[in-house]
């Protein structure tokens, strides 16, 4: 036994030797190390790790530079979204949700409001425009979240260049929003019965020029990295995951797509609406991260096809409801922006102060106690930039979510990281993580 | 499900005085019992699917439910991991997407659900499975050996409720710290949270508060 090593202290355990290497001076442990036949090493790589998406920490047990072990350490993030929204009404249940995957806000309220209206049994009540901002209001989403997982997984394998395209034109989505929604993401736009209110003045304009601009800018990454011999080096046959993999572990979207499997639930189980408009299901039959790189890169184009059929819908629908006609569920006030930000329309407040005692009683009710949803339970899956986003919800028939848990795409898909680097190089673990495209916020709710 | 809470009053927290007038008013609970055929929808074929490949459906299947256009079969869970295979290999739904966990303490002898929403790829269908447990006993067979991507959320359940799932490989608690006590999402678990003082006024924290039910 040598002398006591503050920075490499060493403990007998049932599996030999096991040295907690922390920093400093290592001579004396090398020495030690040296004297021993068998080698492994342990590395923690995260929570604050920039290459790991966030706070995931990856537990990998490496013999020289191979991954033998690779295990995912999450939690990190864990908020107990699900767990407040039981003491909040279902409206506000919206704030919440909106919270978890931060990088598709739109889909995760879209999904909890389908599954609240299915258990209201509204859900063929809610007005056509409200329907047709939500698809459009996804899609964008769908951008600007694939931006975010083609930019910061380019970053992470050390290309600079397609962050700053990526962002670029994720800033185009999100002035967007910003402008319909008044935020740039969280924004609780997208309400049980509807949304929030209807799109501003001048909104489709931007819309149509941002699709434009975007179809243009696309151009950018792609001629950067689709061909690029480095780039095709560091991802073909990288994190490799087949149909009987996806299958097993129950991995949906770009990672499932990228076996050969055309599964789309947008159209395969339609929601929203989603059968009535012209898009193609983009598929990669090479199970590796180049292809669900390609996936999502062509996916963009998908979008914006969606997102033009959309702004052609609404000019149709302009002057509809984006609420449903039921008041006993639809948010009491047109909201309006005032000089002190954005708030009930100061008409509606004329109205139940000066005119209308049974207004204001109304009001009163519906945004304090909210409303009553009839007892059982639904599932609702729509398909989320990440794959199949599930909303379980749970009523007791009471004004509040009895239990509400959401089947995230980033919780499950991030299982397939030990099938997908084990026995692969240490570097190329950032790829397939990177492939997986997991969001904390989502995996640890 | 069934709901089998009855509610009295009109707001939730106690200790505080319920001014509206309607304190003794009573909601009566809603109970789902068993489904008639048919069912409607591709539910019909997949319960005579069932019936056809597992003889002792009639033995394993408490309950048949059909509500808002879902599918539930209530299995005992004895026989979750057999179900689990012939709905798998026979019936084709080849992936289940996670168990999600329900607490319903007011359900004597069945206080804890686990629920496994299933996906069949191929005939493009969705079927539910609930198991309950009693709260002094709750163990439930695990159904990772039959789709291995229940690793993680059979893990997530064990965690938030307290379900031990038998036969896992590695259940541990996977989003709170190692030695955190209690399972968060149980009813009987407090939210927490403190009191809040502005400018004198006090609000107390969201499980505490006087609020509507």
């Amino acid at each position: 036994m040598t002398t006591f090593d503050p920075y490499a202290p060493s403990r007998d355990t049932t599996e030999g030797k096991v040295f907690s290497v922390t920093g400093g001076d290592w001579d004396a442990l090398t020495q030690e190390i040296g004297a021993a036949k068998e080698e492994r090493v342990v590395v923690n790589m995260g929570p604050q790790h920039p290459s790991t998406h966030g706070v995931l920490r990856l537990v990998l047990e490496l013999e020289g530079e191979t991954v033998t072990e690779a295990r995912c350490g999450i939690g990190y993030l864990h908020t107990g979204i699900e767990k407040n929204m039981e003491y909040r009404s279902w409206t506000q249940g919206t704030t919440f949700v909106t919270r978890m995957d931060y990088l598709s806000p739109l889909h995760n309220e879209t999904a909890y409001c389908l599954a609240v209206e299915k258990l209201l049994g509204i859900t063929n009540d809610v007005p056509e425009r409200a329907t047709v901002i939500r698809v459009m209001m996804m899609e964008l989403n769908r951008i600007s979240s694939h931006m975010v997982a083609l930019g910061t997984g380019a970053l992470e394998l050390g290309a600079m260049g397609p962050m700053f395209f990526a962002f670029r034109d994720r800033e185009t989505v999100l002035e967007i929003f910003e402008m319909i929604t008044g935020l740039r993401m969280n924004m609780a736009y997208v309400r049980p019965g509807g949304v929030a209110q209807d799109l501003p003045d001048g909104a489709l304009t931007k819309i149509r020029e941002g699709v434009k601009l975007m179809r243009k800018n696309f151009k950018d990454n792609a001629t950067l990295l689709i061909g690029n011999s480095i780039w095709m080096k560091r991802t073909q046959g990288i994190g490799y995951l087949d149909l009987a993999g996806c299958t097993t572990l129950g991995i949906t979207g770009p990672v499932l797509r990228a076996t050969g499997m055309p599964w789309d639930l947008r159209k395969l189980q339609p929601y929203c609406g989603y059968e009535n408009y012209n898009f193609d299901v983009v598929t990669a039959d090479t199970c590796d991260v180049y292809g669900r790189f390609l996936i999502r890169m062509n996916e963009l184009e998908q979008s914006l096809r969606i997102i033009e059929q959309c702004a052609d819908k609404l000019e149709k629908l302009e002057g509809a409801p984006v609420m449903v006609a039921d008041k006993k569920i639809a948010w009491p006030a047109q909201l309006a922006l005032g000089g002190d930000g954005l708030g009930n329309s100061l008409d509606h407040i004329r109205q139940i102060m000066g005119t209308s005692m049974e207004s204001l009683i109304h009001h009163f009710k519906l945004v304090t106690e909210g409303f009553h949803v009839p007892a059982g339970q639904a599932y609702v899956a729509i398909e989320s930039p990440r794959g199949e986003l599930g909303a379980s919800v749970v009523s007791d028939g009471g004004t509040k979510p009895y239990r509400v848990h959401f089947r995230e795409p980033s919780f499950n898909n991030l299982q397939s990281t030990a099938a997908m680097s084990e026995g692969g190089m240490v570097a190329d673990i950032i790829g397939a993580v990177a492939s997986i495209d997991p969001v904390m916020g989502g995996v640890d709710r | 499900m069934s709901i089998d809470k009855q509610a009295d009053g009109m707001f939730g927290a106690k200790g505080t005085g319920d001014t509206s007038g309607y304190g003794g008013l009573v909601r009566q609970a809603a109970n789902f019992g068993s489904s008639e055929r048919p069912y409607g929808s591709y539910f019909d074929e997949v319960a005579d699917d069932l019936e056809r490949a597992y003889p002792e459906f009639s033995d394993a299947i408490e309950r048949v439910v059909v509500d808002r256009g879902e599918l539930t079969l209530h299995v005992k869970r004895e026989k979750l991991v057999e179900v689990a295979f012939i709905l798998r290999d026979k019936l084709k739904f080849e992936m289940c997407m996670g168990v999600n966990g329900v607490h319903y303490p007011e359900q004597t002898g069945r206080e804890l659900h686990a629920v496994y929403p299933l996906l069949s790829m191929s005939k493009n269908q969705r079927i539910r499975l609930e198991v309950s447990v009693p709260d002094a006993d709750a163990h439930i067979p695990s159904v990772v050996e039959v789709w291995a991507g229940n690793n993680w959320h059979e893990r997530e359940t064990y965690d938030m409720f307290g379900i031990i799932f038998d036969g896992h490989p590695g259940l541990t608690r996977i989003l709170m710290p190692d030695d955190w006590e209690g399972h968060p999402q149980r009813k009987d678990y407090s939210l927490g949270g403190i009191a809040i003082e502005y400018k004198g006024a006090t609000t107390p924290p969201p499980s505490e508060r006087r609020s509507y039910k």
